[in-house]
């Protein structure tokens, strides 16, 4: 399958319009930085803006965040990418859990020659940082998944729109994320972000949106509620700019730790919170915001999409590759997912080497990642909120060659979901805000699990790990969460249990005091033991964890700690 | 205070009157507390009034003096606080108000372009503020993706051309 010569598959294609604001975005960067490099400006008034362009100033050198908006990157795109690796930056770049990208090594006068560079493949960092409306995430599988109902990334791609740049909403009160699947297999958290929206088909070929609001990680780890069952299409600009004008009015501003939408639809209740947002969108002139089809049309137009033509037998060849070689076997049935086009699968690129750093890729892995989704997969890739890569649309008669390019390079480790596929915020090694290091504990515990067969034996289970309370690592939402924290100025980490980031959303529960390091691999294991000890048949950790309790848990865990 | 307008330095020809000042027959700005509690404010003859909402009051407070109203001031404390930029929408959009939306206290040249976009149609500047710098960052961009209360030509998809300096669509 060979990609569409003219639109990036998948993503939606600038046009030269899009690309001429890009082009004044970097221009109005440029003039802000060289005021900033000859004092025009200060520190504290140039922080807003460079925020606004994704560039922080972190421990060592300035971190640049480049949006992939839902994930979702061109052959052309990454390959870009890799050259910022190579020419700015140390020659790596790290994928976060917002599908977005990080360079650790940024020199700011070398910045907006970074962002003319993006802008020429039509990408950017505008909103990646600062109290604005961020990168908007989405499902790694959209428009390829079997059990999706609807393919959210233009509507994805509006919201990305409409947000950019937004005269009333670039100075909220503090960061807002949304996030949008389109199936009923939650896999995009939607009920942890600011709004997280679930796109489903109504009668006669409608589409409408099922609306959550006041979810998030953080200090305050809240579930977001349910505002609206069915919002049709057409009103889903007007009710976007409703909720956040209620938030942008009435959001905490005397405290940064209060700010977040959680905080008001919690101090509101839920009731008034809905019946004030009803209220705005009450008032709002709709034809002014009207969705209509032609708009989502023309935007849906600019998508190009992946050709399918794969022949009757490749399944058929992709089951008997797989009886033939057991590894392969083991890969496919850990790493891939089912595909909505018969001969087709979904394939998850495991950016979690035993031992590696969560979510980096090195220039050279980007290249040839580059290389083979043109070659296998129409050219297009995703970024997974779980810090992994997929090809999207995979021919399965051509699964195998795939899988053969993958392991020399690196990226064919077996461990998607389970206990390796560890989510890792960057923490005291790069983060300024951070308390400890994460990625050394990443790689700890990814060692001590290393064996392909323990991890299968154990099962889905996810490990998150922030360095931090302000939760980048979403330690609050897997099975096993583990929080950084500084207790006179040594690293100490916090272990909590049960959380879940999908339609059963739950917050784990902090399991016993903080540990160092070695001491907290070794009450990961106990707990590990514990599960596989008293499990019942094909039962989940957090099932497992609700049933025996957490006490339960803590004193086995802690038992000869 | 230089006062912005359309790019340009225009004289201000409005006072800010103190709660216990008596009322001049020139224009003048009074704060919220003295615009709904002095009624002998609300019913002077002829004279032009302007009144300065608190940036924690939503717009919707002004709903029943706004047809007595010339003015009304939108305060930034920080331009970090963004609620001002709600504020003049509301204005303009949910109650229709037509005549001059001022933005004062801390604003940045690069938020000129919202403000105008939100309704806003004077800048009260810092004292040696260049009016070319203010204009320079609001024309950066040829067009924006999202609805806006100025009149705006629709063009395809979300984009619509962005006119500075065009009067507010009510």
């Amino acid at each position: 399958m060979r990609a569409n010569a003219t639109l990036p598959v998948g993503t939606y294609g600038y046009q030269p319009v899009d690309l001429a604001f890009l082009n004044d975005r970097v221009a109005q960067f440029r003039e802000q930085v060289a005021r900033r490099l000859s004092g025009d400006l200060s520190e504290d008034e140039f922080k807003p803006l460079r925020l606004m362009n994704g560039l922080y100033l972190q421990l060592h050198a300035y971190m640049l965040r480049v949006a992939i908006p839902y994930g979702v990157l061109s052959a052309a795109q990454l390959r870009r990418l890799a050259k910022i690796a190579r020419i700015y930056d140390r020659g790596y770049g790290h994928f976060t859990t917002r599908q977005n990208i990080q360079f650790n090594w940024i020199k700011l006068e070398e910045a907006p020659d970074i962002l003319a560079e993006l802008a020429e493949v039509g990408m950017h960092a505008i909103q990646t940082s600062g109290n604005c409306i961020r990168n908007i995430t989405s499902d790694e599988f959209a428009g390829a998944a079997a059990d999706e109902l609807l393919d959210p990334r233009v509507h994805a791609e509006i919201l990305r729109q409409w947000s950019t740049l937004h005269p009333e909403f670039s100075f909220l009160p503090r960061k807002f994320k949304f996030a949008i699947s389109g199936s009923p297999h939650d896999r995009v958290a939607a009920r942890f972000h600011d709004i997280g929206l679930i796109a489903k088909p109504g009668a006669d070929g409608a589409v409408g949106f099922e609306v959550f609001a006041g979810g998030g990680l953080g200090r305050t780890p809240a579930i977001g509620i349910r505002l609206r069952e069915w919002l049709p299409e057409h009103e889903l600009l007007a009710y976007m700019e409703a909720i956040l004008r209620v938030y942008n009015a009435y959001g905490r501003r005397d405290n940064l730790y209060k700010a977040r939408l959680k905080i008001l639809v919690q101090a509101l209740g839920r009731d008034a919170f809905a019946e004030k947002v009803e209220a705005e969108f009450a008032a709002i002139p709709k034809e002014r915001y009207r969705l209509g089809p032609e708009i989502v049309d023309a935007i849906r137009a600019r998508f190009g999409k992946p050709h399918f033509d794969a022949t009757v037998d490749a399944q058929a060849s992709l089951s008997d590759r797989r009886r033939r070689d057991p590894a392969f076997d083991l890969w496919v049935q850990t790493n891939c997912h089912p595909h909505r086009a018969a001969g087709y699968i979904s394939v998850v690129l495991s950016l979690k080497p035993i031992a590696g750093i969560p979510g980096d890729a090195s220039a050279m892995q980007m290249d040839a990642i580059a290389d083979l989704a043109e070659r296998f997969s129409s050219g297009e890739i995703r970024v997974t909120h779980l810090q992994n890569l997929v090809l999207g649309h995979v021919r399965q008669d051509e699964l195998y060659t795939l899988w053969q390019a993958l392991g020399p390079l690196g990226l064919a480790a077996p461990n998607r979901g389970l206990i390796t596929d560890i989510v890792c915020c960057p923490g005291l090694d790069y983060c300024a805000l951070a308390n400890a290091r994460s990625i050394p504990i990443a790689q700890r515990i990814s060692e001590r699990f290393a064996d392909v067969e323990l991890q299968q034996q154990i099962g889905p289970l996810r490990i998150n790990i922030s360095g931090c309370i302000n939760a980048c690592g979403h330690h609050h939402n897997a099975d096993i969460g583990i929080l950084g924290v500084d207790k006179k100025g040594e690293e100490f980490f916090q272990l909590t249990l049960g959380g879940c980031g999908e339609e059963d959303a739950a917050i784990g529960q902090i399991l016993g005091t903080a540990l160092p390091e070695s001491e907290a691999v070794n009450v990961i294991s106990r707990v590990i033991d514990t599960y596989l000890a008293r499990r019942v048949p094909n039962e989940r950790f957090r099932d497992t964890y609700q049933r025996l309790g957490a006490t339960f848990f803590k004193e086995a865990a802690y038992a000869a700690a | 205070m230089p006062l912005l307008e359309c790019g340009r330095i225009v004289r201000d020809s409005w006072q800010k009157l103190a709660d216990d000042a008596a009322l001049p027959s020139a224009p003048c700005i009074v704060s919220l507390s003295r615009l709904q509690q002095d009624e002998s404010v609300r019913t002077a003859p002829h004279l032009r009034l302007g009144v300065a909402l608190p940036v924690d009051q939503p717009a919707e407070v002004l709903a029943r003096y706004l047809d007595r109203l010339s003015l009304v001031a939108v305060n930034f404390p920080t331009f970090r606080d963004g609620r001002g930029f709600t504020q003049a929408h509301s204005l303009r959009e949910r109650l229709a108000f037509r005549h001059e939306i001022r933005a004062t206290g801390n604003i940045l040249p690069d938020q000129y372009a919202f403000l105008l976009r939100c309704g806003v149609t004077t800048v009260e500047m810092q004292d040696g503020a260049d009016p070319e710098a203010w204009q320079k960052a609001a024309d950066h961009f040829g067009f924006g993706y999202q609805p806006s209360v100025l009149k705006e030509p629709i063009l395809a998809g979300l984009r619509r051309t962005i006119r500075l300096g065009v009067p507010p669509n009510t």
